[in-house]
């Protein structure tokens, strides 16, 4: 087990982004150039992860040791399993697509931005590897790092705020978090394992508190109402790419935390704690639905749709069963393509009006048709239309919740109709209709490298819509396990 | 070739020529797509005729192509049963959809969208076609929102228009209703009998029906079947459910006689009848789809007498004959209710495709007001109409004849609650059908020619400010109408002896016969098709059907003044069929601006004051204040902290003796 294919993963973005901020924007074409390479060589070195994973190991794998601080007993330990996997891949693939998008509208500092980005995809792919305690919690911590540059740096007007609020709100959640690691760390003899720590009894009390403590965290992350509000912020004010990342990969931080901590953990508290969890959940999906509905910007409009769809992940956890687990992860990764598109085709239409405002559009059909056409698929996708990834995993949800109890599938049922009223409402006042004004008569459809990075989500989109089957396959064996490990009381 | 491969040539054809078109519409041209879409559907309805010839021959299909995901002992696949209702509903929707194709040619000759709307019909087709040949609840999903979404894009197919692109954003959020009961019926199936195969899920069918829903306390099999009907009622249109049907006539009207008559509206009457196993089982369900029915079937019949729009009459027309349908499953006359949907789709179709070349007959017009006496300038589509609205109106022989006559015998011989309601509707429907589809065919094609007075104002588009003469359509337009009128008038005296007393749909559809007899009633007093409609001259229905087009002709050609004069003196009637009995107005404000005004709400209070104004800002005030208040101390003055120093000392040392 000697592959370093993991460290690849994490470190080879970030050594090519101290590569791209020495070029500096003097040197903009090459730099940017050279961040693509490297976007696309970190995808490239994360492709064995899936060709060679072994799905019926329910274990961690590319498992990779050494010692980093013998003192603590602190370990550069990291390892991936069927629920990590997909997510190192699909930041990785994200990447490549965030620096795309970011090839000809980022004009100042356009090095440094690329730079970024990658730092942040690296750092994230550590989230998803680490093993160890106390590596994830620098990972965690230091990618708001470089989240927070890119909307201090290069976001709208707004931008100081909300980076402010972005960065305190997180920063504050996962304080906490580190309590509950220290707390792991005297209480299991002194391991920062992760996985040695799924092994400890704890008494039902500091279960409780620990849940809360990584709850405070996570929650903040996913986000969960009511610790959501800095995400619509964050997103009105960050810069296309930036939103992307956000909304792909930076909420299922926070879900996928859930999982390799509190289950298995806590899993005693985790039960007594799923009706809390539950009820959020549900909130987050009707309440942010109405709220997305009376949205007049079309980011903010995207960004509360995002929270009602990681409803479905929370609530796809605590029901305990297979099919809402699954459900919940494909819901993370197809969140992950939808999200990312509908946030991109906003920014091909505010790279070319500067407005988010849906007043401001109509009629955008008529002069960007095959924007439109994409911008249609993404949004039936965001309503949940089947044969497109965003069906699968609320669909899952829904029927492993009906099982669960009839009233809570029939509440998350209502993202059928709520989902699909605030989307298409959306698409219908911007797209149709006759040509609002000499802005959008004005509007050039989109050149062959927006189609480019709209057909690579579209194709996603589809294939995850029409063949999910690749994709939970991976996750069975581990899933499996996972439930069984959390039912079992470890009082 | 074997079946199998067959099987998939039906879907995937049509499926082929959608992208094909959609994709390279502007590589393969005008006539490249509308070649490669007709030839798709041509292939598959030639490939829907030979597995009907082999489903004769005995050989039905269950089976799974692939599949789809695999999650929690659930098995969700992609698959098809071939059977004689599959391939019944294959035929019919391949057909209607070739005549459409083929009728659309013409119609949509000058649109520039002509390559995506071909695109889009024979998206339409693979849909429902994958919709109809499925095996399991998922497929059937697919294909039911597959046809919502491509049922929204043909409505807003002219985009620019806000009615348009008003009705097409309606009618998904409408169906999208029916589907969340849909949902919430397979959720409960999946659930409780653990698979999603139809067969699987029938052959547990006893034990379902003996269980109790955990969480409401409802009877399961209950619960599963209205959840599922509230699905065939946004897709079929049954009130309350039915309002986006009307408006849906925003979109081109091949698709209003394709989608929003023959095929996509009758999803729901299939299904119910695919899930007749489950049905028969609950008669509180049964007498829910019979009541819900009964109201469509009557209740929208009135409306259709007051359109002046000749899509909407013949739109409010099938808002009623879908009643009828849904109300022959109410009383467990599955076949008839299939067998009804199988010649409506070929009258109505007729009827639809008649409207539109009525419309490019004149010029574009669509109030019937302004139309008259074009029996002389469209011999053609005059015939043609004619003969649809015979079939359509029940008149002996005609096919649409022995399908609601079976549906009112079935009605009749039935003891369930809602029955007598429901019996009532359906020969009341009768007369309100005739007065209303004759009410248009004698003010289209007789009477006083008026193509001359359309308002100024409703033309000013076009060029011509004067109209011309109206005139008959090109042979790619009449050529479907003449083939669709063949079996409006013929397909039901061939077929009702095997499809509804026949062993024909054998197994596909159970019927617990002690329990809901109107079947074998019938059956007894069956003597022929003939002998059925020598009988049918002198029943109720038949005198109730002359009646209606004796009154219309009296009203609309004899005495043009009566109906103004009946107009003014039931006024709030007339107000209230105008209004549609105000469903539209009510969902506006309550559901739609209601909604709006909640979503406003909790953002407004919910998030910006309470929790980002009280809480996050909060938070951070706090913090300011508390700082600045610990500031105060903090001043960087030697006395002062020399003071507060002496003044700590003395208090501690006041507490340290008191102590002692």
């Amino acid at each position: 087990m000697s592959s370093h294919i993991l460290s690849l993963a994490i470190w080879l973005p970030i050594i090519g982004a101290m590569v791209v901020f020495a070029l500096g924007s003097e040197r903009r074409d090459l730099a940017r150039l050279i961040s693509l390479v490297v976007a696309i060589a970190g995808f490239i070195v994360t492709l064995p992860l899936y060709l060679g994973f072994n799905s019926q190991v329910a274990g961690m794998q590319f498992v990779e040791q050494a010692v980093w601080i013998p003192r603590f007993n602190i370990e550069y330990l990291l390892g991936v399993d069927g629920i990590s996997v997909l997510f190192v891949l699909l930041n990785s693939f994200i990447t490549i697509l965030v620096v795309l998008a970011g090839w000809q509208v980022i004009k100042e500092k356009q090095a440094q931005y690329m730079g970024a980005f990658l730092v942040m995809s690296g750092l994230m792919n550590g989230i998803f590897c680490a093993l160890d305690g106390v590596l994830f919690y620098v990972f965690f911590e230091a990618s708001l790092i470089p989240m927070y540059l890119i909307i201090g740096i290069w976001g709208g007007p707004k931008r100081v705020y909300a980076a402010f609020k972005f960065f305190l709100y997180t920063l504050l959640g996962s304080l906490l978090m580190l309590v509950a690691l220290i707390w792991l760390f005297l209480e299991s003899g002194g391991s920062f394992n992760i996985l040695d720590w799924h092994q400890l009894r704890i008494g039902m009390a500091p279960q409780i508190l620990i849940f809360i403590a990584f709850m405070l965290s996570f929650a903040v992350k996913v986000p969960m109402w009511p610790v959501h509000t800095w995400l619509p912020d964050a997103h009105v004010e960050a810069p296309t790419g930036g939103s992307v990342v956000l909304a792909a990969i930076a909420l299922k931080l926070g879900a996928y935390g859930f999982l390799r901590f509190s289950l298995p953990i806590v899993p005693d508290a985790s039960h007594a704690m799923a009706p809390v969890m539950i009820a959020l959940s549900l909130i987050a999906v009707i309440y942010i639905g109405f709220v997305a509905l009376a949205q007049s910007d079309m980011k903010k409009l995207v960004a509360y749709s995002s929270i009602s769809h990681m409803g479905f992940v929370t609530l796809g956890f605590f029901i305990f069963n297979q099919l809402g687990i699954e459900g919940a992860l494909v819901q993370m990764i197809s969140h992950g393509f939808v999200s990312a598109a509908m946030f991109l085709c906003i920014g091909v239409m505010y790279d070319r009006m500067h407005s988010r405002e849906i007043a401001d559009y109509g009629g955008v059909v008529n002069t960007m048709p095959k924007f439109a056409a994409f911008f249609l698929l993404f949004a039936m996708a965001n309503s949940g239309l089947p044969a497109t990834s965003g069906f699968v995993g609320e669909f899952m949800v829904i029927l492993a919740a009906i099982k669960f109890n009839f009233w809570i599938g029939f509440a998350a049922a209502t993202t059928l109709i709520l989902g699909a009223a605030y989307t298409l409402w959306m698409y219908k006042r911007v797209v149709f209709g006759a040509v609002a004004n000499s802005h959008v008569a004005a509007l050039e459809d989109i050149n062959s490298r927006e189609i480019l990075i709209l057909g690579i989500l579209a194709i996603s989109v589809l294939a995850m819509g029409l063949y999910p089957f690749p994709f939970t396959d991976v996750m069975h064996a581990t899933v499996d396990n996972l439930l069984k490990h959390v039912a079992i009381s470890k009082l | 070739m074997e079946i199998k491969s067959l099987y998939l040539l039906v879907p995937l054809a049509p499926l082929v020529g959608a992208i094909l078109a959609g994709l390279f519409g502007k590589l393969i041209g005008r006539r490249g797509a509308h070649i490669v879409t007709t030839l798709g559907v041509a292939i598959s309805f030639v490939a829907s005729y030979f597995v009907y010839r082999d489903v004769q021959a005995g050989h039905t299909f269950n089976g799974a192509l692939y599949t789809w995901l695999e999650s929690g002992g659930l098995k969700f696949e992609v698959g098809f049963l071939i059977d004689s209702l599959t391939v019944m509903m294959m035929l019919v929707v391949t057909f209607v959809s070739l005549m459409v194709h083929i009728y659309t040619i013409g119609y949509m000759a000058d649109d520039p969208g002509y390559q995506r709307f071909f695109s889009y019909i024979s998206l339409f087709t693979f849909s429902m076609l994958m919709l109809v040949m499925s095996n399991n609840y998922v497929q059937l999903f697919f294909g039911w929102e597959a046809v919502g979404l491509v049922s929204y894009l043909l409505i807003g197919f002219w985009y620019t228009r806000p009615t348009a692109i008003f009705a097409n954003l309606k009618a998904f959020l409408v169906n999208r209703v029916g589907d969340f009961g849909f949902l919430l019926g397979i959720g409960l199936i999946a659930s409780y009998a653990g698979s999603l195969d139809y067969a699987e899920v029938f052959a547990k069918r006893n034990e379902l029906a003996a269980l109790t829903e955990t969480a409401t306390g409802w009877s399961l099999i209950t619960a599963i079947c209205i959840s599922l009907f509230i699905g065939a009622m946004g897709k079929s249109a049954q009130v309350p459910l039915h309002v986006w049907l009307p408006d849906s006539m925003e979109g081109p009207t091949p698709i209003s006689a394709l989608i929003h008559a023959a095929t996509m509206v009758t999803a729901g009457i299939f299904m119910v009848t695919r899930m007749s196993p489950l049905f028969e089982l609950s008669d509180t369900a049964l007498s829910f789809v019979l009541v819900i029915g009964s109201i469509t079937a009557l209740f929208m019949g009135f409306l259709g007498i007051i359109q002046n729009d000749i899509k909407r009459v013949v739109a409010y027309s099938t808002l009623s004959q879908l009643g009828y349908m849904t109300v022959a499953l109410g009383v467990s006359a599955y076949s008839a209710a299939v067998f009804h949907l199988m010649t409506h789709a070929f009258f109505k179709a007729l009827l639809f495709l008649g409207a539109g070349s009525v419309i490019m007959g004149c010029h574009h017009n669509q109030d019937i007001r302004y139309m008259g006496g074009l029996r002389k300038y469209m011999p053609i589509t005059w015939i043609t109409s004619l003969l649809g609205s015979l079939a359509l109106i029940g008149f002996p022989f005609f096919s649409g004849f022995y399908s609601k006559d079976s549906i009112i015998e079935a009605v009749h011989g039935s003891h369930l609650a809602g029955a007598g309601f429901a019996y009532f509707a359906v020969v009341a429907g009768v007369f309100v059908t005739a007065f209303y589809s004759f009410r248009m065919y004698f003010l289209v094609f007789h009477g006083n020619e008026r193509y001359d007075q359309v308002p100024h104002d409703e033309h000013h588009k076009h060029d011509d400010h004067h109209p011309g003469k109206p005139h008959e359509s090109p042979w790619v337009v009449t050529v479907p109408l003449v083939l669709l009128a063949i079996p409006s008038v013929l397909i039901g005296f061939f077929t009702i002896q095997p499809m509804l007393f026949g062993d024909w749909f054998g197994s596909a559809v159970v019927i617990d016969a002690a329990k809901h007899p109107s079947m074998a009633h019938m059956a007894e007093s069956f003597h022929g098709a003939g002998s059925m409609a020598l009988h049918g001259i002198t029943t109720l229905p038949f005198i109730l059907a002359m009646c209606g087009v004796a009154v219309s002709w009296f009203f609309y050609l004899k005495r043009p003044d009566i109906p103004a004069a009946i107009q003014k003196a039931v006024m709030p009637l007339y107000t209230l069929l105008e209004n549609k009995y105000y469903f539209d107005k009510f969902n506006d404000v309550v559901f739609a601006g209601g909604a709006r005004m909640l979503g406003r709400g909790l953002w407004k209070a919910g998030d910006e004051t309470v929790i980002d104004g009280v809480m996050v800002n909060g938070t951070a005030r706090m913090v300011g204040w508390i700082s600045a208040l610990v500031r105060l101390f903090q001043t960087g003055h030697i006395y002062q902290y020399a003071f507060s120093m002496i003044i700590g000392v003395f208090v501690l040392l006041t507490f340290w003796f008191n102590r002692v």
